[in-house]
């Protein structure tokens, strides 16, 4: 768990998109005005995605005031949560869950593997600022080991020529991967976790 | 295969949607509820289902519906815990995305038995991307008038919000939850009082796992004594499994409960066996917080009687020779598998989750990783299991929520059972430095027994 917010590369002030601002009050519609605070969670989700899958002390000064909270109520919360990321990552992180049912079924290669290829170690991000490595805890989804979550997809069943695959297709691709992104097959993941 | 009350379905084509999935009976227990019950007849069905709470504490849900406050004028909620962080458990996930109105429409007879106007499904943040798809699923009930207002001219309203956490295992952890849900640090409160008196935003509240809600449906469908008449004794009904490690075919499946161990795990319907046809070593039968078996005890107890895939015959023999259903978070160990790797692993994970409250719990877990790191890596002397006894000890009780207990119980369970493989990890430092010795080199299995 990330724990400083003092990342001071983060002076850049921020505000939301036209379209995150009316997320965010489509969120904060699903609670009862006197408790609206209940929405930062989802919103602090949405700034993040908008402001290159990070979150700096202006977002979460901005996210503050749009709730009509003290700053410290959203820094607190922030500096919990292993999915809000305190400083700059790469376009995409690649989460590969390394707990016991996925290591029983080799998710250790798979991050040697992924660290060797990209020249990083797990919480590092590549010079070119195009991957950041992280090993995740239990992502829900042992039955389809080892796996890694990209933004919003679950990549499951992997060996090492698939994660190779990924990795060229990642590399080519414009948009960055967020965890707030509409994943496009109608089939949603597509995933197995059934045999 | 036995029956199948939650998946029956859940591979048809376009079951997703509302259209197939009412075309495949869904939604109607909703009608029988709404239009032939009162909320009492209800929740009288689910008592007498005996349904327990699938989470893992296996409480019973009628009990704890009953339990619910209801203060004149004050609003009451109920949250579906879709958390799903226990590792080993998928099977929530699997719900919800591939029949995500079977959870909806558990909800609305659920809500209507409590007087419960509005519902939260708390998803882990990870399944972002179930979530929308929940959300989507949501837009089509309301759309067709099973949410909203005056749910078919029965008076009866009911609001169902999706809310997406952000990484956090003690979010799990129903206090933990609600605070979370109230935008805040997701850190266990103190008990009493309980949810069912000051929940969310302080006012009464449920908290019920997926799976639980799930099964409401069958349950109104058919009736609670029907329901009843699936299983053994108090552990009545199907459960899902989410099974994974060393077996054939990992995988969620559905089992009427009292299913032998050993058939669930060898039978070409569920497991399919052991994987790399080597032999077995150990199961965690409930997600990782529960006690590790050895082979000795995973197939018949210590008194030598088939172990049932039940919460009482796993359970029994207590810590000592038995383990737990827990979340049915199941994953099988082959004799590849190294037993200090993998509580070391575990101790990693619950550091890494403690949410740093109470001291024992959050000293406590930074010193068992610390510890089974030394076992790990060829550093540590034999007299430092004691050591890590002694610190597993101090943590179990004496700790705001059962965070503690689960992550000193599986180190205790492994001593207990593995003492042998630790001593070997304290006395073969340069064999055990290469992570993959047991693959290489499985450690042998002592003579003993458990008879007794
Ligand atoms: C550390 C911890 C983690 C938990 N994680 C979950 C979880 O991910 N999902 C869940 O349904 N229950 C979890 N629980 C259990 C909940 O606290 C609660 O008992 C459960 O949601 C009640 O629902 P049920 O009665 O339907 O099982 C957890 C408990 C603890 C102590
Ligand atoms: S036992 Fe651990 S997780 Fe639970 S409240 Fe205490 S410190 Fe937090
Ligand atoms: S252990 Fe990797 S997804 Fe559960």
């Amino acid at each position: 768990m990330e724990r400083s917010t003092t990342n001071h590369t983060g002076i850049k002030p921020f505000a939301f998109s036209e379209q995150g601002l009316a997320e965010c009050r489509a969120i904060m519609a699903r609670y009862p005005e006197q408790f609206r605070k209940s929405a930062l969670i989802p919103i602090l989700h949405v700034a993040q995605s908008e402001h290159d899958g990070w979150l700096s002390v202006p977002v979460m000064n901005t996210v503050a005031d749009l709730l009509g909270i003290q700053y410290i109520e959203v820094y607190e919360v922030a500096t919990f949560y292993s999915m809000f990321h305190l400083h700059p990552v790469g376009k995409h992180v690649l989460e590969v869950c390394h707990t016991a049912p996925c290591m029983l079924r080799g998710s250790d290669d798979l991050i040697e593997h992924i660290g060797k290829r990209l020249g990083i170690k797990p919480g590092e991000t590549t010079k070119d600022g195009l991957f950041t490595l992280k090993a995740a805890e239990c992502l829900g989804s042992c039955g389809s080991a080892p796996m890694l979550q990209c933004g919003a997809k679950y990549h499951e069943h992997l060996t090492i020529e698939k994660v190779d695959q990924l990795i060229e297709e990642l590399g080519s691709k414009a948009e960055r991967s967020n965890y707030t992104d509409h994943l496009d097959t109608p089939a949603g993941n597509g995933t197995t976790a059934s045999a | 295969m036995g029956r199948q009350l939650l998946l029956e379905h859940i591979n048809k084509p376009g079951i997703r949607g509302l259209e197939a999935y009412r075309a495949n009976g869904g939604y109607r227990s909703v009608e029988k509820a709404l239009k032939t019950m009162s909320p009492e007849a209800v929740l009288e069905e689910v008592k007498k289902s005996g349904l327990r709470g699938r989470g893992g504490a296996g409480f019973p849900a009628g009990m704890k519906w009953s339990f619910l406050a209801k203060p004149e004028g004050v609003p009451r909620h109920l949250v579906v815990n879709a958390d799903e962080s226990e590792p080993g458990t998928f099977k929530d996930r699997y719900l919800m995305e591939r029949i995500p109105h079977l959870l909806i429409e558990g909800i609305i007879p659920s809500c209507f038995a409590m007087g419960v106007n509005t519902a939260y499904i708390y998803i882990r943040g990870e399944y972002f991307y179930v979530a929308r798809i929940l959300e989507q699923a949501i837009g089509e009930a309301r759309a067709a008038g099973w949410l909203g207002r005056n749910i078919l001219g029965s008076g009866f309203d009911l609001d169902v919000h999706v809310h997406v956490g952000a990484g956090a295992y003690i979010c799990g952890e129903e206090t933990a939850l609600l605070e979370s849900l109230e935008g805040k640090r997701g850190n266990p409160r103190i008990k009493p009082p309980f949810p069912a008196v000051k929940g969310l935003w302080q006012r009464p509240t449920v908290v019920n796992n997926v799976e639980t809600i799930c099964a409401v449906v069958p349950i109104v469908n058919d009736g609670g004594e029907e329901y009843a008449k699936i299983g053994i004794g108090k552990s009545t009904g199907t459960k899902l499994i989410s099974a994974s490690g060393h077996i054939k075919k990992p995988g969620v499946y559905e089992i009427e409960l009292g299913v032998p161990v050993e058939e669930f795990i060898n039978s070409d319907e569920y497991c399919g066996g052991i994987s790399g046809g080597r032999p077995l070593k150990a199961c965690i039968p409930g997600g990782s917080s529960v006690p590790i078996l050895p082979a000795e005890l995973i197939y018949r107890t210590a008194k030598f009687e088939t172990r049932l895939m039940t919460y009482e015959s796993l359970s029994d023999g207590g810590f000592q020779t038995g383990s737990m259903l827990g979340s049915g978070g199941f994953y099988v160990f082959n004799d590849t598998a190294c037993i200090v790797r993998a509580t070391w692993n575990h101790s990693r994970f619950y550091h890494h989750e403690s949410c740093g409250q109470c001291s024992p719990c959050r000293e406590g877990t930074g010193w068992m990783e610390k510890i089974l790191y030394r076992f790990e890596h060829g550093l540590a002397r034999t007299d430092d299991i004691d050591l890590l006894w002694d610190v597993q000890r101090r943590i179990e009780g004496n700790t705001i929520c059962p965070f503690g207990d689960a992550a000193a119980w599986p180190v205790a369970a492994s001593i207990r059972h593995f003492r042998h493989e630790f001593e070997y990890h304290a006395t073969h430092p340069t064999k055990v430095k290469d992570p993959k010795h047991c693959e290489k080199e499985p450690i042998p299995f002592p003579e003993r027994s458990y008879a007794g």
